[in-house]
């Protein structure tokens, strides 16, 4: 006789992600954030298009569904009517940095009080594995068989650093999921970020870099050691900014 | 600029009566972005809505208006936005999900010319959906139909789309804007407070209910789900035409938005010399006002068709008369050297003289 | 030299062998290396799934780095000694 084993604020835990996806680690500890600072009832999460919108009709958070990279310009739409509410994003970089780069970047500039969550992969993995603008150079994609080539696909756009930049963002951090202790420090961070949407302090935003051994066509124990040393050493995880108390 | 008239009425430029008259209709939350000849409604928003504890947002661009405006009205605040056709055909990826995440919203075209019919009534983007769609003539009418958009869209969890056009926008005159309406706020807005309940709302174009027991959307019972909704909506909202002198017409004249007041004008100029000429002003496109057209082409010789671009509501028209007498285009792209829509030939001589013309053909034949 | 016979054990997990999709990463997460996966025995999803040996020490890191939510951790209030697995 097995409990319910599925974090309270998810409907339903058999999800069909691929084995060893990061994706469900991280939806995990933003609710358990969410749970943990009691914004339950004041949260609303805006999905963005990728593997992750498999939890979109599944949380016991309110949700909103948004197109392939617009959940920043929905969530301000959403908080500037609902100012009392928690709003977040939930996208991947395919989403975000991709599609979406023009429209977290002006959330960040409005300092719109969100907390933009990123799912980092380094690939668009809902279609199948392909390159997108987070892609590090020579990681191997399907549509980029030989390893990203600066010559031929430039290099990734490393997000974070961008909105760290951007005087309307007052928090910015990157964390990982490919360790019990990762997933603990980018738990901080999640908290701090959602911390820095009820004090108002301005946007908030945490990359999450997720394991994708499909997209990453390594085997699923390999797939924590490629995240370090392929993704992490090019988008490096920690605080970025945090100008939360300013 | 308003100047104060006697009992309510005032002088106000069409781009203000319509900022007006939308917060009037309860509207709480806009976002635009500048676009010719759509921008003054952004700045009367954008002045007015603080005022009545609304929001308007300056989007960065309209792919971000539409967004901002599809998060507002996801939590049950009415809601709009508008730009001129080319901003409209950015926002249709957005405008066809919206539909089908069972939204209510406003939109404004306020375009250049008329040739954004098809992509008001066929729907620009990709899909199938169906949104209302208003065609005002002038001010007056503009700010009672924005009152009836957002009746309509919130009955219909449905965008509603109003046409307006380089001479509504700059058009002073008379005009009395409607009281305020109050909106209640529906039970499927989000606000965050159902979280935790087990009851959680969703507001989602890939379907409209949480799957408890199981992860992933049924996107075919959620299509069906509004495709039931459509024709419900279709069947039921009744169509608007103004219908003027079709008794005996020999012919009829069909005109829609700004362009139809000078058809009317010339109707009556030929009416004075003996011509039997009618009109019919469809002022809903969608739904089209066919059984008013078929009406108005029985026992006409020959029903004609004047629009600012080159045929798209004769389709519609061809589609009403359905062979009870020929339909003919006298109609045509007219625009001045700035492209925003100044119609040259919008002349009552030279409609008079098409109109006569289109008679003559047929009753020389 | 004798081996020693029994191991303190802190903890001890419940495993929803159902849910596992065999991704192994619990594995590894394990600090005191008590989790193995099995070699033949499948779930009805045809997935291999991660067997508990004595010495766990309920630190949780692996209901941490599951993907699937298949542990639950609990810590005894005074740890156990239990037999050593036999290899």
């Amino acid at each position: 006789m097995v409990d319910d084993f599925v974090p309270a604020l998810i409907d339903v835990g058999a999800h069909h992600l691929c084995p060893g996806c990061g994706e469900p680690i991280a939806m995990r500890i933003v609710l358990e954030a969410v749970a943990e600072l009691d914004l339950t009832r004041r949260t609303i999460a805006v999905f963005g298009i990728g593997c992750y919108t498999a939890f979109s009709n599944n949380l016991d958070v309110e949700v909103l569904q948004a197109l392939h990279g617009r959940a920043p310009s929905v969530a301000t739409g959403v908080k500037r009517a609902r100012p009392d509410s928690i709003v977040c994003t939930i996208q991947g970089d395919g989403d975000m940095v991709s599609e979406g780069l023009q429209e977290v970047l002006h959330t960040a500039a409005r300092g719109e009080s969100v907390t933009c969550i990123m799912l980092n992969n380094g690939v668009f993995g809902e279609t199948g594995g392909h390159m997108s603008a987070a892609t590090v150079v020579g990681q191997r994609t399907k549509t980029s068989l030989e390893g990203r080539d600066p010559a031929l696909h430039g290099r990734p756009i490393l997000l974070a650093s961008l909105l760290a930049q951007i005087e309307g963002a007052a928090f910015v951090a990157r964390g990982l999921v490919n360790s019990a202790g990762n997933v603990a420090r980018t738990k901080k961070m999640l908290l701090r970020a959602f911390e820095a949407q009820d004090r108002r302090a301005g946007f908030s935003f945490v990359e999450i870099l997720t394991m994708c051994p499909t997209g990453w066509f390594v085997e699923t124990e390999e797939a924590p050691d490629y995240l370090e040393g392929h993704l992490a050493a090019v988008h490096a995880p920690g605080v970025l900014k945090d100008e939360v108390d300013r | 600029m308003t100047t104060a008239l006697t009992g309510g009425r005032r002088l106000l430029a069409g781009s203000e009566a319509i900022a007006e008259s939308m917060v009037a209709a309860g509207c709480r939350f806009f976002a635009g972005y500048p676009m010719t000849p759509f921008t003054e409604v952004l700045e009367h928003m954008a002045r007015l809505l603080p005022g009545v504890g609304g929001v308007c947002m300056n989007a960065e661009s309209e792919l971000e208006a539409i967004g901002m405006a599809w998060g507002a009205a996801a939590t049950g605040t009415p809601a709009a936005t508008g730009s001129t056709g080319q901003g409209l055909s950015l926002m249709q990826e957005s405008l066809a999900e919206i539909t089908l995440a069972r939204l209510p919203l406003v939109v404004l075209d306020m375009a250049r010319g008329q040739g954004d019919y098809y992509q008001a009534t066929r729907g620009g983007g990709h899909g199938d959906y169906r949104h209302l769609v208003l065609a005002p003539a002038d001010s007056a009418e503009a700010v009672v139909l924005l009152g009836s958009a957002f009746d309509l869209a919130e009955r219909w969890r449905n965008p509603v789309l109003v046409m307006g056009d380089y001479y509504l926008a700059h058009t002073a005159r008379s005009v009395t804007i409607p009281d305020p309406v109050e909106r209640a706020v529906p039970d499927w807005g989000l606000d965050g407070s159902s979280g935790g309940t087990g009851r959680a709302k969703l507001v989602s174009f890939l379907g409209s209910r949480k799957q408890r027991d199981d992860v992933g959307y049924d996107l075919a019972a959620h299509y069906a789900d509004c495709a039931e909704h459509t024709v419900e909506m279709t069947r039921s909202v009744e169509p608007l035409a103004e219908v003027t002198d079709t008794d005996d017409a020999d012919v009829v004249v069909v005109a829609f938005g700004t362009p139809a007041r000078y058809v009317q004008a010339a109707a009556r100029a030929l009416r004075a010399t003996g011509v039997r000429v009618g009109c019919v002003r469809p002022i809903s496109l969608y739904p089209f006002p066919t059984e008013a057209v078929a009406r108005a082409a029985d026992g006409a010789r020959v029903v004609a068709v004047y629009e600012n671009n080159q045929g798209q509501m004769v389709d519609d028209v061809r589609l009403a008369v359905l062979g009870r007498a020929p339909v003919t285009f006298i109609g045509g792209l007219s625009l001045d050297s700035s492209g925003f829509g100044i119609a040259p030939d919008l002349d009552v001589r030279i409609l008079t003289g098409r109109i006569a013309t289109a008679l003559e053909r047929v009753t020389t034949s | 030299m004798s081996r020693p016979t029994t191991v303190r054990t802190r903890g001890t997990l419940v495993i929803d062998v159902e849910a596992c999709k065999g991704c192994d990463l619990c594995i590894a997460s394990c600090p005191p290396g008590v989790l193995v996966m099995t070699d033949l025995e499948t779930n009805s999803r045809g997935y291999r799934y991660p067997r508990l040996l004595p010495g766990c020490t309920g630190c949780q890191a692996c209901s941490q780095i599951c993907p699937d939510f298949v542990f639950q951790v609990y810590k005894y209030e005074t740890p156990l000694e239990l037999p050593a697995a036999t290899p």
